[in-house]
């Protein structure tokens, strides 16, 4: 009886070692990016070395023009891919509802192969197919390129607010007369608005991070910021790095608190 | 035409006296001739409007230096970098075709004007033209004349030690003890012209013999570098990492060498017993540049020796422009590892135009070297 | 009378999908398709790109060596590139799943707003570019950085961590870690920790409760971070050039050095074949094992 006793006082839900072993692993994750924001205050040209405090190098990246090119770059990209890939997610996880098996076969294969298949062996891909059809190097090839590897990532909360959607109001709507394109503006598309808005997040997200593909098709003048930020970190390593990318750390907070209060708002 | 031959006349004794390329570095140049391009400076434009599109190596090119060119001329530089000459023809090639002025070094200046990718644009007639060093102006293989190409910095690969943090510097005299030395914190160019080449030198292969075909060659170069496993293979100039103390020992450019002298005094720079590689960047237009007259406009802005000069300050590099040493700071004109000693200019030799079989030999040994690494 | 619809939400005609199928068989079909074409054709003379003459070179390279006496071997270069790039991926796979299993537990038996918390912290670096991550991390692992501090306060003069195959694996498993910890999560929200105790009321060990009640029931998500961990690992670039000294270890940076340096895009596009080929063969691989498990695993 004892024995029981003293089990029934182990909590099944603190496995030994979950505990020690989560702390760690959150420990490893956010490490890396506070040292990053710590080094960005500091006063040495050595990246590594702390000297003092200074916001030197946030006064050199607000007056770096080549950067603020780079960010513009990005963000035009950004932008462009980010309105295409969900335009053309949309249009896919419709009408792929009703796609013939072997037709949504072949799509998903294409859908999904930006997913699996290495970045470097489709921007290597790519590069070959614009010099065999003249597409000159630059912000057009970027854009359709990033638009590429974007839609399954702005498809994937689409198509899974699809399977969730109850289908009485489709069906109520069509009992009371409503035709297919009604349906589809007045129904369909108000319930995917929150999967859409997070798609596009999501895509937009994608292509401001891409560097493989960037640094291989980029042309005169489309230098975007990874592209940038990794020749610098290949030549000078000055804390002028950290001071960029606590920016753009702000920046990517920015825009995921503002999606997270909308979506509550819309809640 | 007529003016070129003029000028290849009047300093036919400047080149029959500069035996090597560059031998004159910052002291001895001011004997060169007087100008004779006024003639073209007339209807020669100082001034533009819009763009030039630069498309230039990492850290290269002084920030404050386009900003004084854009308030003088009104042309706006967009720049954009690369990290090796093959990604610049990588880049060129595969049709970008926005470039104005891009950077590529002498043998690559060589290629790209056998595959049609630059413009003539005569930068010899432009009224900065005759600023361009008599040696850097026809005694050259992969532009003689300079029909294509304007002079930018040059400099030597060897390589670079810092004595303070590493005492057995002193041993390295040659290429075969780099390779040999087998030091904690030492690194390597990625760079398969410069490691291979120099591998060849420390296995006895003579300096003009440097694009040999012949395997055996290149196996002994291979056996030699096969025990040579760097900390870091890196295709910039590590001027941080040595100057960080976490790499003391490396294959280096001479000026990024001259960067590192300025933090750490104790860096010294190696001339390679078996000799080593001079390299020339130039300025050149592609074809298909949408701003050909700002580019014009940009390289002989460049070839002005007081920007030539402020250039080599930022870059630790010397520079192919007549009269720039004026404007060069004096740890720059008294620092070894730019200004060539005396006693060290028969080591100095071109980075050999090698043909597509040397080469592919080239390629061979250095993938196989990475190969190696673990 | 205007067109009764039935059946699925969302559905309209099937016709809409097709701009989006032609504009991906365009930008992804067709480069994979050029890249298959250039690996069979001949490199260009001098400088970039290829000459439209078929040859298998390419494939030859891959594994005959043409030695510098003149000999033929057995080419083992690319054949240890790619075991390299295999080994780094299957450890960082296993270190991300015995790392992942239990904050992905620990996570789904916290209350739920201690829960939102933490599901949170873990997506968030997910929108951090991999870029800054990476390099947040070599900052941290660099011989002047806090590991190299710590090493050199313990005495520890020679120890160095950055440049090397390990490095490059911490990396993978540090920017990889988020894709392993939710599908798990995902997996383990959904346990009824009713049953572990009521296992264990039963007089199982807690190990066994672990490997016989809960192991089971979260092997889906397992299995889907091991695809969501391993594939993108085999092909990554970016860690092994800036955590592994730029010795050019995985088959990615060999990749890019035909593309760049060594100038041999019939070569890179080989590679790439197979690449493809490889990550063809994990994927009908990872697809085999969660049938045999008849888990449901969604790999998109």
């Amino acid at each position: 009886m004892s024995s029981v006793k003293t089990r029934k006082l182990v909590n099944l839900r603190n496995f030994p070692t979950f505990r020690p072993v989560s702390w760690f692993v959150l420990f490893f994750l956010y490490i890396p990016l506070v040292h990053v924001i710590v080094y960005s205050f500091n006063s040495s040209r050595i990246a590594t070395i702390w000297e003092h405090f200074s916001t030197k190098w946030y006064f050199k990246t607000f007056h770096n023009d080549d950067m603020q090119r780079a960010l513009k770059n990005s963000l035009k990209i950004g932008f462009a891919a980010t309105i295409l890939s969900t335009v053309l997610a949309v249009l896919a996880a419709l009408g792929l509802v009703r796609m013939r098996r072997l037709g949504s076969a072949f799509a998903w294969s294409l859908i999904g192969a930006p997913l699996i298949i290495a970045e470097i062996v489709l921007a290597v891909g790519t590069l070959g197919f614009f010099m065999a059809v003249h597409i000159p190097l630059g912000i057009f090839g970027m854009v359709l390129a990033h638009t590429a590897f974007c839609i399954p990532f702005a498809l994937l909360p689409i198509r899974a607010r699809l399977g969730q959607l109850d289908v009485a109001p489709f069906e109520a709507a069509a009992d009371l007369g409503a035709n297919e394109r009604q349906i589809l503006r007045r129904i369909t598309l108000p319930l995917l608005s929150p999967a859409i808005v997070s798609g596009a997040l999501l895509a937009f997200a994608i292509s401001i991070d891409d560097f493989i593909t960037s640094f291989f098709i980029s042309g005169p003048g489309s230098t975007t910021l990874p592209v940038y930020i990794f020749g610098m970190i290949r030549s000078t390593v000055t804390p002028e790095v950290d001071a960029i990318s606590t920016l753009l750390l702000l920046f990517s907070g920015i825009v995921l608190i503002s999606s997270y209060v909308l979506n509550r708002r819309r809640r | 035409m007529g003016n070129i031959k003029r000028r290849r006349a009047s300093y036919a004794a400047a080149i029959a006296a500069a035996t090597a390329l560059l031998l004159t570095a910052c002291g001895g140049s001011s004997t060169s001739g007087t100008p004779t391009a006024a003639d073209t400076s007339a209807a020669f434009p100082t001034s533009g409007s819009g763009e030039v599109h630069l498309y230039n190596w990492t850290d290269y090119i002084d920030p404050e230096q386009l900003t004084a060119f854009t308030a003088e001329t009104g042309i706006k530089v967009i720049l954009d970098t690369f990290d090796s000459n093959e990604t610049l023809l990588a880049k060129l090639q595969s049709g970008a075709t926005g470039y104005d002025v891009v950077v590529p070094s002498d043998y690559m200046v060589a290629q790209m004007i056998e595959l049609n990718l630059l413009q003539k644009v005569e930068p010899a007639t432009f009224p900065n033209g005759k600023n361009i060093k008599p040696n850097l102006l026809n005694d050259i293989y992969w532009d003689a004349g300079r029909h294509y190409s304007a002079p930018w910095m040059y400099g030597t690969t060897g390589i670079a030690c810092n004595t303070t943090a590493e005492p057995k510097c002193a041993n390295i005299k040659s290429w075969h003890d780099y390779f040999t030395a087998g030091l904690p914190k030492m690194d390597s160019l990625k760079d398969q012209v410069e490691v291979v080449s120099a591998a060849l030198r420390a296995t006895g292969v003579a300096p003009a013999d440097l694009c040999t075909t012949d395997k055996s060659k290149y196996a002994a170069a291979a056996d030699l570098l096969k025990g040579f496993k760097p900390a870091v293979i890196d295709s910039d100039s590590g001027i941080e990492r040595v100057i960080a103390g976490t790499s003391n020992v490396r294959h280096a450019w001479n000026g990024s060498t001259h960067r590192m002298k300025d933090k750490v005094p104790g860096v010294e720079y190696i001339y390679p017993s078996e000799g080593l590689n001079l390299w020339a960047d130039n300025l050149v237009v592609p074809v298909g540049a949408p701003n050909l007259d700002n580019a014009k406009i940009f390289i002989n802005w460049m070839m002005d020796p007081a920007h030539a000069g402020a250039e080599s300050n930022f870059s630790g590099y010397d520079n192919g422009i007549t009269g720039s040493d004026a404007f060069m700071s004096d740890s720059l004109k008294s620092d070894p590892a730019v200004v060539v000693p005396a006693d060290k200019t028969a080591l100095i030799s071109a980075v050999p135009p090698c043909g597509q079989d040397a080469r592919d030999l080239y390629t061979q040994v250095f993938t196989t070297w990475l190969g190696e690494q673990n | 009378m205007s067109k009764i619809v039935r059946g699925r939400p969302g559905q309209t005609s099937p016709w809409l999908a097709i701009p989006t199928i032609a504009y991906l068989f365009l930008t992804i079909g067709i480069p994979l398709f050029i890249t298959v074409v250039y690996s069979f054709l001949q490199r260009a003379k001098i400088g970039m790109g290829v000459t439209w003459h078929f040859s298998p070179k390419a494939y030859k390279d891959l594994f005959i060596l043409e030695n510098l006496d003149g000999t033929t071997t057995f080419d083992t270069r690319y054949v240890k590139v790619l075991w390299h790039s295999f080994q780094y991926s299957a450890v960082t796979t296993v270190a991300t799943v015995v790392l992942s299993i239990p904050i992905a537990m620990w996570i789904a038996t916290r209350n739920e707003s201690t829960r939102n918390i933490l599901v949170a912290a873990v997506t968030l670096p997910f929108w951090i570019s991999i870029l800054i991550r990476t390099y947040g991390l070599r900052q941290i692992i660099d011989d002047n950085g806090p590991i190299g501090w710590i090493a050199h306060k313990l005495g520890y003069e020679n120890f160095h961590i950055i440049y090397t195959p390990i490095a490059t694996m911490i990396g993978l498993t540090y920017v990889f870690l988020p894709f392993m910890i939710l599908p798990i999560y995902a997996s383990a929200e959904r346990f009824d920790f009713r049953l572990a105790e009521a296992a264990y009321d039963l007089g199982a060990k807690r190990w066994t409760v672990f490997r016989r009640i809960v192991f089971p029931s979260i092997r889906p998500g397992v299995i889907a971070g091991i695809a969501l961990v391993f594939i993108p690992a085999l092909g990554s670039f970016l860690q092994s050039d800036m955590l592994g000294g730029g010795k050019t270890n995985m088959i990615a940076n060999v990749i890019a050095l035909n593309f760049t340096q060594a100038r041999n895009w019939p070569f890179g596009c080989a590679l790439s074949v197979l690449l493809i080929l490889l990550t063809l063969l994990l994927v009908q691989a990872i697809r085999l094992i969660s049938k045999k498990f008849g888990d449901q695993v969604s790999l998109v």
